[in-house]
């Protein structure tokens, strides 16, 4: 218990450590979210200067730091500039989409890669694990914009599916039924394209990880007592391979957020992405600090369940976290 | 393993090769326009004509012409063949940025243009853009690379080294820098500096917090290596001949921690690659006029480029390249 409450604590202290670099990044930064309205000769520069003190941009660093901070624990995460809302709404109405588009992802790219893992590893060098390998290795190096652009212009040319945004115009038109194809047939490509990048690094990670378990003495102990293969691979390999594999699920629990921003601005997806792409070209800095504080509370999420998860399947780990106390 | 090493690298010497030479590979200036040349398609290289079969490939010139008031499309005028030449003198440019050359590797006689990729809306060679963007582009990566593992390299020994407090410290601020989620810091990072700057200023200050973020790995690798040779008799018995601990670290230590930052290397500088062409693609990084493969992209953001000039996708042909050849010499040197 006293692991977790320390995991928690230090989960903590690097949200503070986090929210404070954003501050001190804002601070040495030259331009702000009224330059541009600067160059508009309709607006007079009391006006700006009124704008400025309405938002607390005016008053000194620490004082703006206590000021956001008060506004976070009351789940609103500053104000802003832009949309004239606090920061928490708006970020979770976008969110609500990524997570839609990921978790859909996350789902597919999980049933196929442990299973596709574990099969090349039972096989080594056979046919279907070299397929395995050089293919991963093949998209592992892809950068996922390439990937995206590319899909992308296959899909735009030979019209298969729908692509830009998450809904066709007429969606408001459409029977419940109508509007849930819809949508599904809109998410397919920019998931397909996750599921794509995903699979190629933990296929890679699941194989190695069940490969050394199977190079371990016990397991050919195991296997010289006669045991059948598949109980040895069941029984004797999973278990300790799990590790890895749950370690890298922390990992992949943490990217929900932040791991699409890119095929969201790609292919117009009304999620996280395109809103902080706004945001970084507008520069409303609320929304900014906000939007890395969201995606940096998923990273420290995911690693926490990976922690929890990890404690539960390996007696090793229990073992130790009771040792340190 | 090793003589695939051995071939990779040298691909990998070729490709940046031709890159640092883009001057003199290219046919054309990349930021030439040409307004009677709007997305031209690739030019054929033809080897047969009405008196039989040549050594020598050539080309046709071909004119725009207009239909409507359509884009128009090319036509190929075969009344007369253009042979192409090799080291004819074309354009002035600067080879390595430092000697005036005007001697290009090939090309042909005007008015016909060789156009390898085809040109872009504004009538610019893709091929010669291609080329020079890729320069800023690997530029950019490498430079980030450097700059991280430098960081990396000296915060992580100092961390390993010195242990204790400074230890404590440094790891928890790599843990910090490691929970965050990369791409949207790097835009946040980004919102924060000014949005039009010279593309010079760009991609230093690019290069610059794109290795400043990226420090957290090598930093962390570097130290394990530190901490766990630190105590070696070797390293005990140079400490008792007086040696200070700048030059243990720098003859003693740094040796063992060389072959991990290499490996690391080979994975960051593509990555860094990326991160430059992601960040240009969106408009944040290096604008035109000059090129490179994250801007070039970003003309596809329109569906009816995307549709009809398939030709412009090749910078992400090119980056695919340099890509799989980085992570295959990164794989096999953690393999090997």
């Amino acid at each position: 218990m006293s692991y977790l409450a320390r995991r928690l604590i230090r989960a903590v202290l690097l949200l503070i450590g986090v929210s404070a670099l954003c501050f001190l990044f804002t601070e040495m930064a030259p331009g702000t979210f009224f330059d541009e309205m600067r160059l508009n000769p309709q607006i007079s520069p009391e006006t700006i200067s009124a704008l400025r003190s309405h938002y607390g941009l005016d008053q000194p660093l620490l004082l703006r730091y206590g000021r956001w901070v008060k506004s976070a624990l009351h789940a609103d995460f500053g104000y802003s500039i832009a949309y004239n809302v606090p920061v928490a709404p708006l970020l979770w109405s976008r969110a609500k989409n990524t997570l839609l588009l990921t978790t859909t992802a996350l789902l597919l790219t999980w049933l196929i890669s442990v299973p596709l893992g574990v099969w090349a590893a039972s096989m080594r060098g056979g046919l279907l694990d070299k397929a395995v390998t050089l293919l991963s290795s093949f998209l592992v190096s892809v950068p996922e914009l390439v990937i995206a652009v590319g899909l992308l212009a296959a899909a735009v040319r030979w019209r298969i599916l729908r692509v830009g945004g998450m809904m066709s115009v007429d969606f408001d038109g459409l029977s419940t039924w109508g509007k849930l194809q819809d949508i599904l047939f809109h998410l397919a490509l920019p998931a397909l394209i996750l599921v794509l990048c995903e699979t190629a690094i933990i296929v890679r990670h699941v194989r190695a990880s069940v490969l050394e378990v199977l190079d371990a003495p016990y397991i050919q102990a195991a296997c010289g007592f006669g045991i059948k293969p598949g109980r040895v691979l069941f029984r004797h390999v999973l278990p300790v391979a799990a590790n890895t594999a749950i370690s890298l699920l922390g990992f992949s629990l943490a990217g929900l957020l932040s791991g699409s921003m890119l095929v969201e601005a790609v292919f117009g997806w009304p999620g996280l992405g395109p809103l902080m792409l706004e945001a970084t070209l507008s520069r409303d800095l609320y929304l900014v600090i906000g939007g890395i504080m969201f995606s940096s509370l998923f990273t420290l999420g995911g690693g926490l369940i990976a922690d929890i998860m990890l404690l539960a399947s390996d007696p090793r780990i229990r073992r130790e976290g009771s040792d340190a106390q | 393993m090793r003589n695939k090493t051995a071939i990779l690298v040298a691909a990998l010497t070729g490709l940046h090769l031709i890159l640092l030479l883009a001057g003199f590979v290219a046919p054309y200036d990349p930021a030439a326009q040409n307004r009677e040349l709007p997305y031209a398609p690739p030019t054929r290289l033809r080897f047969e004509d009405a008196t039989g079969f040549h050594l020598r490939p050539f080309v046709y010139a071909s004119t725009r012409v207009l239909v409507g008031d359509q884009a128009g499309s090319y036509q190929e005028d075969r009344t007369r063949a253009y042979p192409v030449r090799f080291m004819v003198r074309g354009s002035t440019y600067k080879l390595l940025g430092l000697h005036e050359a005007f001697v290009h590797l090939f090309g042909v006689a005007e008015p016909a243009r060789i156009l390898i990729l085809g040109t872009d809306g504004y009538g610019r060679d893709e091929f010669s853009r291609v080329l020079f963007g890729g320069q800023i582009s690997v530029a950019a990566g490498i430079t980030a690379t450097f700059i991280a593992l430098l960081a990396g390299g000296i915060l992580g020994s100092v961390a390993g080294y010195y242990g204790r407090w400074i230890d404590e410290s440094l790891m928890g601020v790599t843990e910090l820098f490691l929970s965050l989620p990369w791409l949207y810091f790097l835009l946040g990072v980004r919102a924060f500096l000014p949005l039009h700057l010279s593309a010079l200023r760009t991609f230093f200050l690019l290069t610059g917090v794109i290795g400043l973020i990226g420090w957290a790995r090598p930093a962390r690798l570097v130290r394990g290596i530190v901490l766990s040779s630190r105590n070696h008799n070797y390293i005990l018995a140079a400490r008792g001949f007086g040696g200070s601990d700048f030059y243990i670290l720098r003859r003693h230590i740094m040796p063992k921690a060389l072959g991990v930052l290499i490996t690391q290397a080979a994975l960051l500088v593509p990555q860094y690659i990326a991160a430059e062409v992601t960040l240009s693609f969106f408009g944040l990084g290096v604008s035109e006029p000059v090129p490179s493969w994250g801007n070039m992209l970003s003309a596809l953001e329109q569906y009816s480029v995307l549709v009809s000039y398939g030709w412009l996708l090749a910078p992400a042909g090119a980056l695919i390249i340099t890509s799989v050849l980085y992570g295959y010499l990164a794989d096999a040197l953690h393999s090997g």
